[in-house]
């Protein structure tokens, strides 16, 4: 009975009708409205705000392209390489849709990398933004695990051996290891089987959960409000007429346009990879994964995908202790999921790099350096920088580049574990907060 | 002091391992897709020569129409192992048959460009040496012992690795110096021999992915539409955001 009682959508001109039908049904005008026309934003967005809705994009991207792979792609052993290779030789287009997807897949981790860095050096992760930014770490897991399953369906020898190495850091873990690594591939090795499972998971798990999660971070994001580069709240200063924020504008019209801006040079960078550079020069396809899986044959170098590699690096740089790999493979998840900790590790008074105080810039400066430095790391063989002189005292025969990977995971993990200390020395001398954004 | 010196230790440490490493070197493989003669005569080397024993098991002969080559050219000069234009290409021969000359099954090449490079190809190809030890009778110098024979060796002529041993004037160390010389000339000049494997690798790198000179000239016009799209998208964005102060 409710139907009748909404006021008629107006402003829609010759579709005015059709809408007010539909809005006495479903709640039209109320989300169209709540998430578009009448969210308040801030207005001082800079360059690091595209990467939210450039990442969404590129969800979109993966899942159009990767339904038009699903209809020809083959998901068995026997069948899964040359397949792939049908697609991109004999499907019309096939090989546009393939490249898009294995370029999508970097893209995906490069915009949420840079999406990240801006909660980051904003403090877009600090109250009352809690749940929003373990949201993000949330689709952050859920993107590494449909990255890696997806990695295998080419079937060949980086996927097959890519996958060996991972689904074995599990078999690492004490008592529980080898059943669980079995479990996960179906197999005692990785095989026909482990890519039927993969497949599921990668075609239909993941991503439900990954729309799931994403939906769930916007929510939480219209909730509480966007952040902004002086990591002020907005909310705090209302216009006594309107009820809105003073440097709030309505997210329609004006950053649809302008994140339309933003995809259009998004997409001529992303366009210049598929069309001109689909490998990457080896960083988005690997030159060993256009040979076939060989279960017999290991190849000489496993590198996992550059988006992985400074966790990798972290994996190599710990040692075997009790004959187990199983520390190395701890300090990688911990590296990861430390994410989750953040909001309750940041005591500082101020959100933003603008006005921290200079322990808290050195610490994530350095955390930068040594972020990109391991991953540089993890995409080349531990002796890329040599070993040291045998003679040296305790690091003498040790690979140089091990050494610095041990020295880059304590300044990685100090910049959390640090962060309550530095960040509460930092108080005295953080720059105060401007009452309105700088605009 | 001590300290400064240790850092620079660190920064040197890595030329003093790449000069220890003794890395092939690969010669620059003249790869152009556009030349159609030379892709055609890449192709006719790769169905008579390669796929006496090799597979291209993705390629289609069909295909080749993309060289400037009608679907008549392709049936009386290239079709040898089947009369069916639609099939992909297949050697006459027997995998196990090659297994037990070889040792090996002889790879598949549609992909190979894209797995090895063209470089890696081009000198592979001109690598070959004679050497009574290996199985073969060959070897190589980028890929020791090959199970490969140098099947070439009629056109190129039959190469010998010469050993030449130096001793360091100031180290006394013996330093291996060694190079490929022709022992027996073949029919073809060494230039000629070099043009000869530089079209069959140009044929191997538009086989490992047919479409690429297809992808580069609609990558052109997706750029110049996409750069409109910027444009406008710009343009639409000052208009709207002008009233915001």
């Amino acid at each position: 009975m409710a139907a009748t009682e909404k006021t008629p959508v107006t402003g829609a001109g010759p579709f005015n009708g059709v809408l007010t039908w539909i809005d006495q049904r479903f709640p039209l005008m109320a989300l169209w409205k709540e998430h578009l026309s009448e969210y308040y934003a801030p207005k001082n967005f800079n360059f690091w705000y595209y990467f939210g809705s450039l990442a969404l994009l590129v969800l979109v991207i993966q899942i159009v392209s990767g339904i038009f792979l699903t209809m020809n792609y083959k998901p068995d052993a026997h069948e899964a390489f040359a397949s792939v290779e049908y697609i991109m030789r004999d499907v019309p287009g096939g090989w546009v849709i393939r490249y898009i997807h294995s370029t999508g897949a970097s893209f995906f981790f490069i915009t949420v990398y840079l999406h990240m860095v801006r909660g980051l050096i904003y403090g877009s992760y600090r109250r009352p933004r809690e749940l929003l930014w373990i949201f993000g770490v949330v689709i952050y897991l859920a993107l590494m695990g449909e990255a890696f399953f997806g990695y295998l369906l080419p079937w060949g020898q980086m996927s097959y051996w890519g996958a060996q190495v991972i689904v074995n850091l599990f078999g690492t873990i004490p008592f529980i290891g080898e059943p669980l690594a079995i479990w996960i591939r179906g197999d005692y090795n990785v095989s026909d089987a482990t890519l039927n499972r993969f497949f599921a998971l990668h075609v239909a798990a993941i991503p439900l959960v990954l729309v799931g999660l994403v939906a769930a971070h916007i929510m939480a994001l219209h909730e509480v409000g966007s952040n902004n580069p002086d990591g002020i709240e907005i909310k705090k200063n209302l216009d006594p007429r309107t009820g809105t924020p003073v440097d709030g504008i309505p997210f329609h019209p004006y950053y649809t346009v302008k994140d339309l801006f933003g995809t259009a040079i998004f997409l001529i960078v992303f366009a210049a990879v598929v069309f001109f550079l689909p490998e990457m020069g080896g960083f988005f396809l690997e030159a060993n994964n256009f040979i076939p899986a060989d279960s017999l044959k290991t190849p000489l170098e496993i590198a996992p995908v550059w988006y992985f590699t400074p966790y990798y690096a972290m994996l190599r740089a710990v040692p075997p202790m009790f004959n187990s790999q199983f520390p190395g493979v701890l300090i990688m998840g911990c590296a990861v999921l430390i994410y989750f900790a953040l909001p309750w590790l940041d005591r500082g008074r101020v959100k933003s790099i603008r006005y921290r105080g200079p322990r808290w810039k050195i610490a994530f400066a350095a955390f930068a350096v040594s972020f990109c430095v391991l991953a540089y790391f993890g995409v080349h063989p531990t002796n890329v920088w040599g070993a040291f002189p045998k003679q040296w005292p305790v690091v003498g025969g040790d690979y140089v580049a091990v050494w610095f990977a041990r020295l880059l995971t304590i300044v990685y993990f100090f910049f959390f574990l640090g962060m309550p200390w530095y960040t509460a020395r930092d108080r005295a001398q953080e720059k105060p907060e401007p009452q309105r954004v700088t605009w | 002091m001590k300290k400064t010196l240790a850092v620079l230790l660190l920064a040197l440490a890595p030329a003093l391992a790449a000069a220890q490493e003794e890395a092939v070197r690969l010669d620059h493989a003249p790869v152009d897709l556009g030349n159609k003669a030379s892709l055609q005569h890449g192709a006719a080397i790769f169905v008579n020569r390669c796929l006496n024993c090799h597979t291209a098991s993705l390629m289609r002969y069909q295909r080749l129409q993309d060289l400037d080559l009608t679907e008549d050219e392709i049936k009386k000069n290239l079709l040898f192992t089947t009369d069916k234009i639609g099939d992909t290409m297949s050697p006459p021969v027997d995998p196990s048959i090659s297994k037990a000359a070889f040792g090996v099954v002889p790879p598949d090449l549609s992909l190979v460009a894209r797995s090895r490079s063209a470089d890696w190809l081009y000198t592979y190809l001109r690598s070959f040496y004679r050497d009574p030890k290996a199985n073969s009778g060959w070897n190589n110098t980028v890929f020791h012992n090959v199970a490969m024979p140098n099947v070439l060796y009629e056109e190129q002529g039959e190469q010998a690795l010469q050993v030449t041993e130096k001793m360091n004037d100031i180290t006394g160390d013996k330093i291996e110096t060694s190079k490929l010389v022709i022992e027996k000339p073949g029919t073809m000049t060494p230039v000629e021999y070099d043009r000869y494997v530089g079209d069959l690798v140009n044929y191997l790198v538009y086989m490992s992915e047919p479409a690429q000179e297809e992808r580069k000239l609609w990558g052109i016009v997706v750029l110049f539409v996409l750069a409109a799209f910027a444009v406008l998208a710009y343009l639409l964005k000052r208009e709207y955001w002008k009233d915001v102060r």
